[in-house]
């Protein structure tokens, strides 16, 4: 068996004790975020990026994914223990689980929370090593044309599908295309929008742009609208959930581990969506549905998978297409590139360490937060007494010294505090901020890969629906905006915003 | 004459301001042909689509009435970048400490709530967490004081 062979490669890189400490440290960094609320997921990402140039590729990949899923797991604590979702994952999370904590049953929610999450990772964890090898195979077939074709429909997909107006989402991926092509235009030289600023011509960094509206941002709208927190330090005990709560819970697992691998390897799907279906179905499932919302373990179980498999499969684009389909993985593309890895399905076959070092440590890393967050369930919610007024000063500090220690320049600094107004603004007017960040990182490929299909195709524009592949990306685009435009769906859409 | 206050509007009018200045700013990058695309092809597309979303949204600004909610943050929008722009500055003129120090205290002066003690505290405790994790462990070659 191939696949075991590549497993157990991937398990002999991250145990080596360097990578086993990253991993610790992307988990623990990523459940306090997590448990944290004012701060994300990827605004933490962003800021620990720069940390990360002066540790290995597979290093750097495998902790700042650990901070990824760790924060998921950080956000469920927070919904079950105190009613507040640390992440936008958590949401549904607070509506069953926080009732079973006031019923006293904290434990059994925090501990089937952890299992079925772990579930999931696991399932998450082989779905990437069992379907990444060949959609990289079929991915290396891809040339010019495809490219292009693709990258339109997982924009398109991603602003489609992302929560909030969704005319909006497509007007920020239009703008994040405009901010990447700011720089020396690498085919003829000419300089594009960089008003004779040096700093400009290699393009802004997607650090800053990331770190300006995902930390200081969001700091500026927390200040503005500051959110009350009830702290509920309710004594956690029985943490082992019966045996009947451990039936009533396997087949939401299962069903939410299936929904959320589904909804993962869509682009623009935030794990909310995968959860937020995950409890709808559970609902639509349960034979006494009233049981909903006072307390039912099946709305714990079944979300919290579905998220963290919707986080884990979140890889598979992004490691076999090099595509990214959330904002956090436009900044995991990043850090391959700024560690000199050409983002695509050669990173398979050229580094392989790093595809299977990085799988192998996502399951580690699972088990790890286990382990993490059950039996230090209380040192996390101490945590939770940390008032934000101390928090966004060290936000900020840290922020600060990641932005200058990329280039050691203050212009960026500047830069970063414009892109902080401009985010804060943007999302005053109801723009998402993640197409944004989707269109910047793939606005230079783009063009690139447009300029070469045309190249190849002489000048003729037919070449995006000539070659088959290319047509069925271009088909999938446009039955997407078809669908969305429908009625029916336009007021669903609605309803699972609100 | 009073401001509109609706979200769609204001939208409207961002979104053509910035693919307006776009096209206005790209108009002499040559915009080459279908063979050989030129540097202008991109952003002249994109400055069009900015200023057509811009327009869609003022006009469905001027029907709907979705107001901008919550508040502005005044103090928070102007000092927190003001905080970055001045840690910047004393970056290149001052060192790693004042910088830093500076930064954690004039963004602590953002919050609701403001303690003079509490927020020194801070800030001595922050740099000097920064000063042994950056310049120590991480090795940054930052001049704790310029100068000095």
């Amino acid at each position: 068996m191939e696949l075991f062979q590549q497993l157990i490669f991937g398990f002999g890189i991250a145990l080596s004790w360097q990578n086993l400490l990253y991993c610790l440290i992307g988990v623990s960094v990523g459940t306090l975020i997590g448990v944290l609320p004012g701060i994300g997921p990827l605004g933490t990402i962003a800021i620990l990026l720069p940390i990360t140039f002066n540790v290995a590729p597979v290093g750097a990949l495998i902790m700042l994914a650990g901070i990824y899923y760790g924060a998921q797991y950080g956000g469920s604590t927070t919904a079950i223990l105190v009613n507040l979702p640390g992440e936008t994952s958590s949401v549904v999370t607070c509506i069953d689980g926080y009732q079973m904590a006031r019923q006293g049953r904290a434990g059994p929610a925090l501990a089937i929370a952890a299992i079925g999450s772990f579930f999931a990772g696991t399932v998450g964890t082989l779905l990437i090593a069992l379907f990444g090898p060949p959609l990289a195979e079929v991915a290396l077939q891809f040339a010019a044309p495809e490219y292009f074709s693709l990258m339109l429909m997982s924009l398109v997909a991603a602003a489609v599908l992302a929560q909030g107006d969704m005319m909006k989402s497509i007007a920020m991926v239009a703008l994040g295309l405009l901010l990447g092509i700011v720089g020396r235009d690498v085919n003829t030289g000419i300089e594009r929008y960089s008003f004779g600023i040096t700093e400009l011509s290699d393009g802004i960094g997607f650090i800053v742009v990331a770190v300006g509206m995902f930390a200081m941002g969001e700091i500026i709208s927390n200040l503005g609208d500051p959110e009350e927190r009830k702290v509920f330090t309710a004594k956690v005990t029985h943490l082992f959930p019966t045996w009947d709560d451990m039936k009533q819970s396997i087949g939401p697992i299962l069903r939410g581990t299936a929904i959320g691998s589904f909804f993962g390897v869509l682009p623009g799907t935030g794990p909310a969506i995968a959860s937020f279906s995950s409890y709808m179905v559970e609902k639509k499932l349960a034979a006494d549905p009233s049981r909903f919302g006072r307390g039912a373990i099946e709305g714990v179980a079944g979300p919290e998978s579905a998220n963290n498999a919707d986080a884990q499969c979140k890889f598979i684009p992004m490691l076999t297409l090099g595509l990214p389909a959330s904002g956090v993985m436009a900044l995991m593309l990043g850090a391959l590139t700024i560690q000199g890895i050409q983002p695509g399905p050669e990173v398979m076959t050229q580094r392989p360490d790093l595809f299977w070092g990085l799988i192998a440590s996502m399951w580690i890393g699972n088990l790890m937060l286990v382990v993490l967050n059950l039996p230090l369930i209380g040192l996390w919610v101490k945590l939770l007494e940390v008032p934000y007024r101390l928090l966004f000063p060290a936000i900020m500090a840290f922020s600060a010294i990641g932005i200058y220690s990329v280039n050691n320049s203050s212009f960026e600094i500047y830069l970063t505090a414009l892109f902080g107004v401009a985010g804060f603004v943007w999302s005053k007017l109801g723009f998402p901020p993640a197409p944004l960040l989707l269109g910047f990182v793939l606005g230079p490929m783009m063009e690139e890969n447009l300029r070469r299909a045309m190249l190849m195709a002489k000048g003729d524009p037919s070449v995006f629906v000539t070659r088959p592949i290319s047509l069925g990306f271009i088909i999938i685009t446009i039955g997407i905006l078809i669908v969305m435009v429908a009625p029916a769906v336009k007021k669903r859409r609605a309803e699972i915003t609100d | 004459m009073k401001l509109p206050d609706s979200k769609d509007f204001w939208s409207g009018v961002m979104l053509i301001a910035i693919g307006g200045a776009a096209l206005f700013i790209g108009r002499d990058y040559p915009f080459g042909t279908a063979l050989r695309m030129g540097a202008g092809f991109f952003p002249l597309v994109l400055g069009a689509v900015l200023v057509l979303f811009g327009v869609y949204f003022v006009a469905r600004g001027a029907r709907s009435s979705d107001k901008i909610e919550g508040n502005w943050s005044p103090r928070a929008l102007v000092i927190l970048p003001l905080a970055f722009v001045l840690f910047g500055v004393l970056m290149e003129y001052a060192g790693f400490v004042p910088a830093l120090f500076v930064l954690v205290v004039g963004s602590a002066s953002a919050g609701t709530e403001f303690k003079l003690i509490e927020v020194l505290l801070l800030a001595v405790l922050l740099t000097a967490m920064c000063v042994a994790l950056f310049i120590w462990a991480l090795g940054l070659p930052y001049p704790l004081f310029t100068g000095s």
